[in-house]
């Protein structure tokens, strides 16, 4: 198992990149959507960076993830092209689905992506399905089904999460805790107020951890992929983690209160906790992280032009993929 | 009268029912929103597309139920709910979530009456939005009235405009029997005349939208407003069409449309699900048994293709039928043999 203090300079440097990425991906599309160009609706993922990043940087391509309605991070941190996302995103014919999904529906098998999803608690069913497929492999592959705090009262993660114990699989199930589930609080919606123990209810380890900590997520999922792969089943890790926007672009957020992102902004922002930690540690300076900062705004300035100047899909396009063969 | 929009008709029509009825209640995901949250607001949404707004204040949350994210547990309840005595309006958000419930409205609510021989009542309501053209993807635009339609039990709902949609839903409500209400999200913000009091438009019974002499055109839910473009417009070429809404699938009105065929001899149906096993596949063998020798040219079907709804917005486009083909149909079934 490696614990985040045995990450070098080079895997940090990696987990800043994607970190800064996904939060400059999302706070630009946030520009872009209120203009009207984007079609459809998005779900952003600023706020939560640490949590993707911190579970897919224990991650290679044959590891398995199935992601959400909000899922762009989880895209960036498992290895998904940006360029392609944004295309996407915009609905081109060179986007990642080539324009067939959109937002919510990224997916790249050859990353192990296994697709954003725009049904609550349609994910972890797959993912368990995945984690099959890695114990019959036994290289030691896992699978991980994200979902939020809402996602955990759907049926089908219940039945998901009492399959993965009894068949004793790879499945590693990754509670976004943000604290809403749409317009309505996670104390309201989840009877008991506790998720990790009601995982733990399932007879799986279950443990919590500060999603705007990178170190915490990475470790906590350091561990649930050393129990996965000696064969000790499934894992429940539950990040308490917010969002900087709302439920989807539009949101008026009239159940939040007014100071409440802006607080949070402040003391749960993970770039920030991340580059004090380096300071701490001594691991990297400011101006390497300035410079990767400088890198990832000109990487998302190319990729949104070119996904404005992206062909959008002909008509023809429209029957392709429905069948292989009909 | 008050022009209205659909969804504020939906509205009116739910708070005067509960009004009236103190056995009906409303459940769902986020219908009132805020509970739980840091502001304080109770009312923080008022449904998804704003059809419960109001409500909560009004009849309070023990009439006013939000959930959690549970659909299953949503539709089963809502059909307890109705065995138990109460009249259920459940609301499932987008009409693709039905994937997720389908047991409740398929195997338990759709089947009492029957199963239990005539033993019982679920006078059970399930709202929900469906349709494509706002390019919300595969997951989120599917008109699932057909696949409602083909469940024995279920009354099938689908408005086209303000005035059915406040009469047909004030009629599921009293309703007996389970009804699935779809409304069409392309058309909430669709404006019409509505009287202010309570009324209701019965099921079973089709509205002729538009009255002629040339070719039947049938449409459902938003092809209707679609179908008017069209046959409007070929009203200044003096090509006359009868337009029908059957305003409910299941029962449906199938002898306004036969009569009319009857007449006519030309029929054009346009409907938004999917063409294999939809409701123009549905109405086009009916017409065929009943009306085959007044039929001049063979019936014509304007449907999407047989793939999902596609997200960008040049794909959907493409997908949704639009007044343009259904202008192209009509013309279609008048050409001379
Ligand atoms: C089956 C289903 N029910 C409802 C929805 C509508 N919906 C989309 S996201 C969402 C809230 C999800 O909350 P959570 O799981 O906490 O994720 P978060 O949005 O906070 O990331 C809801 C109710 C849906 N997409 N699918
Ligand atoms: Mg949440």
């Amino acid at each position: 198992m490696i614990d985040s203090t045995g990450l070098g300079r080079e895997r940090l440097l990696r987990a800043y990149r994607n970190m800064r990425l996904i939060r400059d991906f999302e706070e630009r599309l946030h520009v872009e959507i209120a203009t009207g160009e984007i079609p459809g609706f998005t779900h952003l993922y600023a706020g939560q960076e640490a949590v993707a990043v911190g579970i897919c940087e224990q991650l290679g391509d044959a590891d398995y993830i199935v992601s959400t309605h909000r899922g762009h991070g989880h895209c960036i941190a498992k290895g998904c092209d940006p360029g392609g996302m944004m295309k996407e995103i915009y609905g081109r014919r060179d986007g990642l689905c080539h324009g067939k999904g959109g937002s919510m529906h990224i997916a790249d098998m050859a990353k192990g992506m296994l697709g954003a999803n725009a049904i609550v608690g349609g994910g972890p069913p797959l993912a368990v399905g995945a984690a099959i497929a890695c114990k019959r492999r036994g290289a030691g592959n896992v699978s991980v089904a994200f979902g939020g705090d809402g996602s955990a009262n759907q049926g089908t993660v219940f039945e998901a999460m009492n399959m993965a114990v009894v068949l004793q699989v790879p499945a590693i199930f990754v509670f976004e805790n943000n604290g809403y589930s749409e317009h309505t609080g996670a104390d309201y919606a989840v009877g008991s107020k506790d998720l990790t123990g009601r995982a733990r209810g399932f007879g799986m380890a279950a443990e919590c951890v500060d999603g705007a900590d990178f170190h915490s997520v990475y470790d906590a999922m350091g561990r649930a992929v050393a129990r996965a792969r000696a064969g000790g089943g499934p894992t429940s890790i539950e990040a308490k983690i917010t969002r900087f926007y709302g439920h989807f672009e539009g949101d008026p957020q009239k159940y939040r209160a007014q100071d409440e992102v802006a607080t949070l902004r402040e003391s749960m922002d993970c770039l920030k906790r991340f580059r004090a930690r380096m300071r701490t540690d001594g691991k990297l300076g400011d101006p390497e992280l300035d410079a990767i900062d400088a890198e990832s705004l000109a990487l998302v300035d190319r990729i949104v032009a070119e996904a404005k100047a992206a062909p959008p899909p002909s008509e023809a396009d429209l029957y392709t993929d429905v069948y292989i063969d009909y | 009268m008050p022009q209205m929009t659909m969804r504020d008709a939906l509205n009116q029509a739910l708070h005067q029912e509960m009004e009236r009825d103190e056995r009906v209640i409303v459940l769902g995901e986020d219908v009132s929103g805020g509970a739980g949250g840091t502001s304080g607001e109770r009312e923080a949404s008022g449904g998804i597309f704003g059809v419960t707004k109001g409500l909560l204040p009004r009849f309070g949350a023990d009439r006013v139920i939000d959930t959690p994210i549970s659909e299953s547990a949503i539709v089963g309840a809502a059909g307890g709910a109705a065995l138990a005595g109460l009249r259920p309006v459940a609301e499932l958000m987008f009409a693709d979530f039905v994937g997720v419930c389908m047991d409740q409205i398929y195997n338990q609510i759709a089947k009492f009456r029957y199963m239990f021989g005539g033993r019982s009542t679920c006078p059970v309501v399930i709202r929900m939005a469906m349709g494509a053209g706002m390019n919300m993807g595969p997951q989120h635009s599917q008109s699932i009235y057909a696949m409602m339609t083909a469940v024995p039990g279920l009354k099938v709902v689908v408005p086209s405009n303000a005035y059915d949609a406040k009469g047909l839903l004030i009629q599921a409500i009293r309703d007996d029997d389970p009804v699935i209400f779809l409304e069409h999200k392309a058309l909430y913000p669709r404006k019409g005349e509505v009287p202010a009091n309570p009324y209701t438009v019965p099921f079973g019974e089709a509205n002729l939208v538009r009255e002629g002499e040339h070719v039947t055109v049938v449409a459902i839910a938003r092809m209707v407003p679609f179908a008017e473009r069209a046959v409007d417009s070929l009203a200044k070429e003096g090509i006359t069409c009868d337009l029908i809404d059957p305003r409910t699938t299941s029962p449906l009105d199938i002898d306004t449309i036969v009569e009319s065929v009857e007449g006519t001899g030309r029929l054009v149906i346009v409907d938004e699900s999917p063409p294999r096993c939809s409701l123009a596949a549905d109405i086009a063998a009916s017409v065929a048994e009943r009306a085959f020798k007044h039929l001049k040219r063979p019936i014509v079907r304007v449907t999407p293709p047989h793939t999902p709804v596609p997200f960008a917005p040049a794909l959907e486009r493409a997908y949704v039928p639009g007044p343009p083909r259904i202008e192209a149909a009509i013309r279609t079934v008048l050409k001379e043999t």
